[in-house]
């Protein structure tokens, strides 16, 4: 057997620290399958109660946007101000809106 | 615009550069070379200390060792994972450490002789490892910065727990006073050697400062360290082996003697006491767990095989 | 159960998790992946916190001032009353992984008791909080054993030869004991043949699914509970308690 089948895979982990709050990318790991990576994940990065919940997913499973379309991806909405509440000057006796 | 200028803008203007991010080839190696590195010296690391939680003279001194060497490959483990998404392999980067190709901090080539030692390595040289680490978190590279977050956030524990094993050596009896002076005299020099060359003859320094990987000079960081230790010594009532250092009123600066270089080169060049063992023990755990590290692979690929994984839901 | 029978039987609960911590923190920084080795430092970690609590606890028992150090570093190997099971070598990542498979099944279902039995409430808090800790072993520990059963020809075999070596030393976990009967007649455990029963039950259904056997010689190897020992503890012991014993008057 090739020692190319020693190798596990990389997963990422998401860990949600508390009830209530969403899960956090917090880095990645080597596991065999994805029962072995939930276990490690619990050792390698909630030893200090850091978290409530865990997540992991294979690294290569992750599809994500092109750094080189920054520009048309996210510039876009940066005129659309009329987005945000700031964007309205209420009257002061509007005392809550 | 040009991917070049765009890094460069981006430095400058102390944004984080993240992993799918264009770099120049040169920074990308500059960063797996030191995070490498980094990674590499936590899992040696783990020799040092490792040595003596089978010894530790306490059930509580047992566990906090036993918990903060584990750190130690925690911390490594962060650093591989830093450096694997700048495209390198974690078993690659294991492969030339236990080939001898890899650099790591030369410090833990030194032996640990007492339980004295445990002491003076939490609290030098961990203390010293913080120094330079701390500028880390600020560092260009987004995943070795939070990375660093995190490994600086755990070290603070490691420096405690050292200086708290050497205050009550200091505070024990006169063979613990002794064992923990034996223990200063030793860790001392090898300590002041982890911040690197001189800054006139270290060869990665300008780029990596520019680049906003290193932010401050070896000597700087060094300089702060003997700063803030020397008065701890004097807690500790202990004397460091440098007969020529001295409180310079005028800079508010300890003055330091000269550091032995021809012992920290010969030490990175592989003739320290300790560098073939721990290299040896470094291999010998990877070989004898390759056939655990294959069948944890076969077993995951029968069960591919076998049945279409049952996904519990995301919750 | 007298005192000293209370006593003697809280030092075997502490020796069995001391030992097996001490034996399994030998792995740091040798372990088959870095994460496997913060897996294994966590089960020895959990092993020596419930070591301390219990005997600190025995040590207010016993009333002669004796805390958990005293009773750690200043016993000798006749004075210690874990299996022989635990304090055997760790011999490869396979024979770790049974003995460990073999400790947690038993563990479990006695500190399942003690979280439940009402003669000694403070082994009942310290049990409710173990438990946790060793469900989670027991989890580790038989996934370990149905990869390295069901991974490759290699592990399968090499398993399998550690189980079959570590059985003799598994009867010792359900050997009657003066000390455990008058525990058993005090309420405080349940008779080793319910143990056993369970403990084979959970065993089985693991080892079927690594595809491995399950031996069936019942030759045990016992001695532990009485202070006879394999020739492994003193040694373990000798590098365990060196430097307290260096400096018997020394605060560490």
């Amino acid at each position: 057997m090739s020692s190319e089948s020693s190798k596990w895979p990389l997963w990422e982990v998401f860990v949600r620290s508390r009830q209530g709050l969403s899960h956090k990318h917090v880095g990645s790991l080597h596991a065999s399958d994805a029962t072995m990576a939930i276990a490690n994940a619990r050792d390698v990065y909630t030893r200090r109660q850091e978290g409530v919940s865990i997540w992991v997913l294979p690294a290569e499973a992750i599809s994500a946007s092109s750094p080189a379309d920054k520009d048309i991806l996210f510039d876009p909405a940066n005129d659309k101000v009329y987005r945000h509440p700031t964007f309205y000057t209420l009257p002061d006796e509007v005392k809550n809106m | 615009m040009d991917l070049n200028q765009r890094f460069e803008d981006y430095i400058a203007a102390d944004q984080k550069i993240e992993a799918k991010d264009w770099m120049p080839d040169d920074y990308r190696k500059t960063l797996i070379r030191q995070i490498s590195q980094h990674a590499h010296s936590e899992i040696i690391g783990m020799l040092p200390e490792g040595n003596w939680i089978t010894r530790a003279p306490s059930l509580q001194r047992k566990a906090i060792l036993l918990a903060k060497v584990q750190d130690e490959a925690g911390h490594g483990l962060y650093l591989y994972s830093a450096a694997e998404t700048l495209g390198a392999q974690r078993d690659d980067l294991m492969d030339a450490l236990i080939e001898g190709r890899a650099k790591y901090s030369s410090i833990f080539n030194y032996p640990t002789l007492t339980w004295a030692d445990m002491g003076a390595i939490g609290w030098l040289v961990d203390g010293a490892a913080i120094m330079n680490q701390v500028p880390l978190c600020k560092c260009s590279y987004g995943p070795y910065a939070r990375a660093m977050v995190r490994v600086c956030k755990e070290e603070s524990f490691h420096q405690r727990q050292g200086f708290q094993i050497m205050l009550n050596l200091c505070e024990g009896t006169d063979e613990q006073r002794e064992m923990a002076q034996d223990s200063l005299n030793r860790w001392w020099w090898p300590s002041l050697m982890m911040f690197g060359p001189n800054d006139e003859s270290s060869t990665h320094n300008e780029q990596s400062m520019r680049w906003k990987i290193k932010r401050f000079s070896n000597d700087e960081l060094r300089q702060r360290f003997v700063d803030m230790t020397i008065p701890q010594v004097e807690l500790l009532g202990l004397t460091v082996p440098d007969k020529d250092l001295k409180w310079n009123q005028s800079t508010g600066h300890y003055e330091m003697g000269a550091i032995d270089w021809q012992e920290f080169f010969n030490v990175i060049a592989g003739n320290g006491p300790c560098n073939k063992e721990r290299i040896a023990a470094r291999k010998k755990a990877h070989r004898d767990g390759q056939w655990v590290r294959q069948a944890a692979s076969a077993y995951a690929e029968k069960m591919r095989t076998k049945v279409t994984p049952n996904q519990t839901n995301a919750a | 159960m007298t005192k000293a029978q209370h006593f003697e039987w809280l030092l075997s609960l502490a020796d069995d998790a001391l030992i097996l911590g001490q034996r399994l923190s030998e792995w740091c920084g040798h372990a088959p992946a870095l994460e496997e080795d913060i897996a294994l430092s966590n089960v020895a970690l959990d092993l020596i916190g419930q070591s301390r609590a219990i005997l600190t606890h025995a040590g207010l028992l016993e009333g002669e001032g004796r805390d958990e150090d005293r009773l750690a570093f200043f016993r000798s190997d006749r004075e210690y009353r874990n299996l022989l099971l635990v304090e055997l070598p760790n011999g490869h990542f396979g024979d770790t992984i049974a003995r460990q498979f073999f400790f947690d099944q038993f563990a479990m279902i006695r500190y399942g008791h003690l979280a439940q039995q009402t003669f000694d409430l403070e082994i009942a808090a310290i049990a409710t909080k173990a438990l946790k800790e060793v469900r989670y072993h027991a989890a580790h520990s038989a996934e370990w054993m149905i990869r390295l059963g069901d991974g490759t020809d290699l592990s399968k075999t090499r398993i399998q030869e550690s189980v079959d070596r570590l059985w003799p030393y598994i009867g010792e976990c359900f050997e009657a004991h003066p000390i455990l009967d008058a525990a058993i007649t005090s309420g405080a455990m349940p008779d080793c043949k319910s143990i056993e029963l369970t403990w084979k039950e959970r065993v089985s259904a693991v080892l079927a699914e690594a595809t491995l056997i399950l031996p069936t010689d019942d030759w045990k190897q016992v001695g532990g509970r009485n202070g006879l020992h394999t020739e492994h503890l003193s040694y373990l012991l000798a590098e365990m308690q060196a430097v307290p014993r260096l400096h018997p008057d020394a605060k560490w």
